[in-house]
């Protein structure tokens, strides 16, 4: 273990501002990126099934031919 | 030989490989997430000049590395892309751009927060850095143009054609340090020579390079099962998995 | 290959050939400018390739090895003054007033940016410090004394 006490981490010898903002930023930006993937993935699927939907609807459908 | 690979470029079966790779990667990045990130911050010893802020290293220099590593990669698929017209291959790089992109903004910042205490300032336009930010210009650039089109074979097109026209930076960053003199100091890990490095900072340092490198495959995957469905969302296969998930997920619930 | 494969693949290629190569010769044009900064040498006897010498008063960038004991300071304001040498072992004298980084120590490698006041003097308002690119704990760097494993530009 490189520190004595948890005080020490967080003071990173002094540097603690400059660590910390880099390990948060960096791992904030690739959560960000993981999350965004995530809802891409759930918007083509919902919209896949809105497709489907549609279809079936079509399917599914009365002719209309005999009201008309 | 290339005769095995043929079923790959058809998008289904592309897909069902990512699939089933894809949470190897998961639990591959995530265990080495953690232990590269515990053992930089707790264990390694300090350096005898920067103290403890040289700790950055181990996100700064991983994620360099891979944003060219995602560059490179993406470079080769569009050039594939270009010549044989393959699908995949343009999927493949407008998949990667995101990461590579977030990859090279990292780079940026976690650089700029290492300058600002070392050096003594956030930015200095040297070789390296603005090379650095050139590149994070062209992978913005590369998802722009791609989205900048609604028919998305000529976006994939022109996706390509700038990604190769960038890949011209690439030598550029890396022998940057070499060719003038900048700020920027020398490249610690060479392939040719040993390291510059005490070996007990060196082990978590390649322990995050792996970890960046299996995230950068992590995500590579999963956008690119994106981006097949959105580009096949037109194909009867499509339909019937979504069909199929939704019929398992409706029994999974029952 | 078939001949529509063939075309393309050519046409893809000069592309790239052809943007690498104008590249590389507008960096090969640019490539005086694109250095951050002189060396000490270089700031008296000119530029290794061309020998062009900087102005006096011109805004230049200096890159340097501080020369162990001839760090001054002003023990009443925050004035400071120190030699710069590099491997061709000339030395300039950069004058600043200011707060200088952490790393700033005899022996260290300094860039700083100011005005040529005279061929061997510069009036620096920023001064940055360079660092290699090794990484050691301070055991070992306490157990190498001795071996001047720091090192200023080596690669230039």
């Amino acid at each position: 273990m490189a520190f004595n006490s948890i005080a020490d981490f967080f003071s990173m010898g002094g540097y603690g501002f400059y660590v910390w903002l880099s390990y948060c930023v960096s791992f904030l930006s690739l959560i960000i990126l993981i999350i965004n993937t995530i809802n891409r993935k759930n918007k083509i699927i919902k919209m896949l099934n809105k497709r489907i939907a549609r279809q079936q609807r079509i399917k599914n459908a009365p002719s209309r031919e005999g009201i008309l | 030989m290339w005769k095995c690979l043929h079923p790959y470029a058809k998008p289904e079966k592309s897909y069902q490989l990512a699939g089933k790779l894809l949470p190897w990667f998961i639990i591959f990045s995530a265990i080495t997430f953690i232990v590269g990130t515990v053992w930089g911050l707790l264990f390694a010893p300090a350096d005898y000049q920067q103290g403890d802020s040289f700790r950055i290293i181990y996100i700064h220099v991983p994620a360099a590395m891979m944003a060219m590593a995602a560059y490179s990669s993406m470079a080769m698929a569009a050039f594939v892309a270009l010549v044989w017209q393959i699908r995949l291959a343009e999927i493949t790089v407008i998949a990667t751009a995101p990461v590579g992109a977030v990859f090279t903004f990292i780079a940026l910042f976690t650089g700029a927060a290492w300058g600002k205490p070392m050096w003594g300032a956030w930015w200095v336009w040297d070789a390296r850095l603005t090379s650095e930010l050139i590149l994070l210009f062209i992978y913005l650039g590369i998802i722009a143009l791609y989205n900048a089109f609604s028919d998305k074979v000529l976006a994939g097109r022109a996706a390509s054609i700038l990604t190769l026209v960038g890949v011209i930076n690439l030598p550029i960053i890396h022998y940057s340090v070499v060719w003038w003199n900048t700020l920027h100091q020398g490249a610690t890990i060479s392939k040719f020579e040993k390291p510059s490095m005490a070996i007990e900072m060196l082990w978590p340092l390649i322990i995050m390079i792996i970890a960046f490198a299996a995230f950068l495959g992590t995500l590579m995957l999963m956008r690119f099962r994106n981006e097949i469905l959105a580009r096949e969302s037109h194909r009867p296969w499509v339909l019937r998995l979504i069909e199929t998930d939704d019929a398992q997920r409706l029994q999974k619930d029952k | 290959m078939n001949p529509r494969r063939k075309k393309r693949l050519l046409i893809t290629s000069l592309l790239v050939t052809g943007l690498a190569v104008s590249i590389a010769l507008v960096l090969y044009a640019l490539q005086q400018n694109i250095d951050l900064f002189y060396t000490p040498s270089e700031i008296i006897k000119g530029k290794n390739e061309t020998g062009v010498k900087p102005e006096i008063g011109q805004r230049l960038r200096i890159g340097g090895m501080v020369v162990p004991n001839t760090v001054k300071r002003d023990p009443s304001n925050l004035k400071v003054s120190f030699d710069l040498i590099d491997n061709g072992g000339e030395s300039v004298t950069v004058f600043f007033n200011g707060i200088l980084p952490d790393l700033f120590r005899e022996g260290q490698g300094i860039v700083a940016q100011g005005e040529l006041i005279n061929a061997t003097q510069i009036n620096a308002f920023e001064v940055l410090a360079k660092h290699d690119e090794e990484y050691m704990p301070p055991e070992v760097s306490d157990a190498l004394k001795g071996l001047d494993h720091l090192k200023i530009n080596s690669n230039k």
